[in-house]
């Protein structure tokens, strides 16, 4: 029984590599085969997932429940406008974005990491609002509640030597694309570093991490500052699609979208919040179709999912996949295979539980 | 600026404070009791308004009867609410709480929507609350009086019930150990679900009480659970007390503001939370929980 489970993993991996592959290849050819439309939605299912992302390193992987990342997605989206609309580069515009919003994160950050859990989500909440407001009455910077309007989808500029034109809506699919990718990877990496394995330790017991010579505090704000930064990224990247920016997009329910689209997708996988993009961005273009009311629909899938599958999408697929390797590799060997304890997943999942009881407990 | 206008601003902040010290305090005794922080806490404040606003139209603009009937309504999904979606994640981790109980605003702001739709018009205000009272030389609309009468009764009667009655008694006692209670006898599941419909009621007359005075709109649940999350985390989480100081505090500092810096108004409460957080981690009123 215990062989099983190395070989499962082994090939959950290989089949794994061959799956990123696949999309990658995939999202490279979908502009040959596909309308602007379909490119545009792809464009916001990426942001999405960016966002999404971000947000998970805090929430998943170091437990801190942020309400308060559109403010960052807000900073990001109108220090890009603002620069794109002086300078016509769009990487300027994305970079200025993103340290604008990291060091937002990183000031929201000092005084917020010092509190945990409730009061940590509620000063987030308020942090948030804060930079909702003021974009909303520094009229004469912001434009108020009409926002920045006719933001060019400026040409990437790489150091002078190559231009290349983003105006139309392939180009910018495939520089977001580009950009999705790069940021993906770095996340993967940070998560995966010692530096991510220790905010998991922070998320699993603060004490003991503590104890073990592990700087709690400057970690949560590295990680609140790594998120800040990603949901800038993604607030950079949208004002050149929309040429628009307006404040709603630092309301707090565009936090609740980070947080949603990371409980559907799933929040112990690490692309648990690429997955939940995905599906957001579908359910609401299909359910709008019937139905002004997609939020409806949004809401009674959050309350089924909190109720049911606290794991998202991605644990059950994880988990009924990795049932079914076990079970294929261990049947032939071992004629009556009892249900094994397998893989990580399934012990996260469970341990989750068990974590959040134990929490509950010492409320 | 005269001495006029400031005290009538002030009068002003002092009635809007009113209605989110109600809702506040729903607020603040569910998480007491419950230890669930409910994101739909305004939902409820906006439940309430719309069901007055629609009975007083049918009940032959009768005020008192429009309420009562909206508060026992809201009440009701209130009790609903609580037993088939709180009950099963209260032992949760709040973020999965503060989850589920945002799903509920999505859920909710999207049937006032179907059900309303936006209604932008004011009912006519009761004979007796039409004209003005005179305070220190300033007329004041009596109907603004009355809110803030409203207010300070309902803060002393929820008072006199928390700490002079026997079922006060047993919701301090519960908050306080719920396993323990339980041992002695005490039906903790009722218990929830009444505390529950007594936090929804209180947010549903918060709503009801503006609807001669405030415009009802599907989003204004959202609007005012983000201020009352501030007063409650203001006053303290759990304290009754603090609700009804963090309460006044931002809405006579935000009236306030809208006539004195109209420009950073909304962002002086957020900042003053800040600031409270950052010097008393646990509010004003509030006690550090384990």
């Amino acid at each position: 029984m215990k062989a099983a489970a190395p070989m499962a993993q082994a090939v959950t991996t290989s089949v794994s590599r061959i799956g990123y592959g696949l999309v990658l290849v995939v999202l490279v050819l979908l502009p040959f085969f596909s309308s602007t439309y379909t490119q545009y939605l792809v464009i916001h299912m990426m942001l999405l997932a960016i966002y999404a992302l971000g947000f998970n390193l805090l929430f998943g992987y170091t437990g801190l429940l942020s309400f308060g990342q559109a403010g960052f997605y807000g900073i990001g989206a109108y220090v890009c406008a603002g620069i794109l609309l002086r300078y016509p580069s769009v990487l300027a515009g994305v970079l200025g974005g993103v340290a604008a919003a990291a060091a937002a994160a990183f000031v929201i950050g000092v005084l917020s990491v010092r509190h945990t859990r409730i009061y940590f989500t509620m000063l987030t909440l308020a942090f948030g609002m804060l930079v909702y407001s003021v974009l909303w009455k520094w009229r004469a910077v912001t434009g108020g509640d009409d926002g920045l309007v006719g933001i060019p989808r400026a040409p990437l500029d790489l150091f002078g030597l190559v231009q290349i034109p983003l105006r139309t809506v392939t180009n910018f699919y495939f520089f977001t694309l580009a950009v999705t990718v790069i940021a993906l990877f770095l996340l993967y990496r940070i998560v995966h570093s010692p530096f991510g394995l220790s905010l998991q330790g922070i998320r699993d017991s603060e004490v003991r991490s503590h104890f073990v010579g592990v700087h709690v505090r400057k970690h949560r704000l590295l990680a609140f500052v790594v998120a800040g930064a990603y949901a800038g990224l993604a607030g950079s990247l949208l004002a050149p699609l929309e040429s628009a920016v307006t404040p709603v997009i630092s309301h707090w329910s565009n936090s609740g979208d980070a947080v949603l689209v990371t409980l559907l997708g799933g929040v112990r996988a690490f692309f648990g919040p690429v997955i939940g993009s995905v599906l957001f961005v579908l359910i609401r273009e299909l359910v709008v179709q019937i139905t002004e009311y997609w939020q409806l629909v949004m809401g009674v899938i959050v309350v089924i999912l909190v109720l049911g599958f606290r794991g998202g999408v991605a644990q059950a697929v994880v988990d009924a996949w990795q049932r079914w390797v076990v079970n294929a590799r261990a049947q032939p060997a071992h004629q009556q295979a009892p249900q094994p304890a397998f893989g990580n997943a399934a012990q996260a999942a469970h341990g989750q539980v068990q974590q959040a009881a134990e929490r509950g407990e010492s409320r | 600026m005269s001495f006029q206008v400031l005290l009538y601003q002030g009068l002003v902040g002092l009635s809007s404070a009113m209605y989110l010290w109600l809702l506040s305090a729903g607020l603040t005794i569910v998480f007491g009791v419950l230890g669930v922080l409910n994101f739909a806490h305004g939902a409820f404040f906006m439940i309430g308004a719309y069901l007055a606003y629609t009975f007083y139209g049918i009940l032959g603009w009768n005020l008192a009867l429009a309420i009562a009937v909206s508060l026992i309504c809201t009440a009701l999904i209130g009790v609903v609410v609580e037993r088939f979606l709180v009950k099963p994640i209260m032992h949760l981790d709040h973020a999965f709480q503060l989850l589920l109980t945002f799903g509920l605003v999505l859920i909710f702001d999207d049937l006032a929507k179907a059900i309303w739709g936006g209604v932008f018009m004011i009912p006519p205000m009761p004979r007796i609350f039409q004209g003005a009272v005179w305070i220190l030389g300033t007329p004041f609309p009596i109907y603004n009086v009355f809110v803030i009468g409203a207010g300070v009764t309902v803060f002393v009667l929820l008072w006199l019930l928390f700490e002079k009655t026997w079922w006060g008694r047993i919701v301090r006692a519960t908050a306080a150990d719920p396993q323990m209670a339980a041992a002695l006898g005490v039906d903790v599941r009722r218990l929830y679900t009444g505390v529950f419909a007594l936090g929804v009621m209180l947010a549903a007359l918060g709503g009801a009480l503006g609807t001669p005075v405030r415009v009802v709109a599907p989003g204004m649940g959202s609007f005012m659970i983000v201020q009352a999350f501030i007063v409650t985390v203001l006053g303290g989480l759990g304290s009754l007390s603090g609700a009804f100081v963090g309460a006044l505090l931002v809405g006579v500092l935000s009236s306030y503001g809208t006539l004195l810096f109209p420009t950073v108004e909304l962002a002086l409460i957020y900042l003053i939370m800040a600031v409270v957080l950052l010097v008393r981690p646990h509010g004003l009123f509030g006690r550090a929980r384990a």
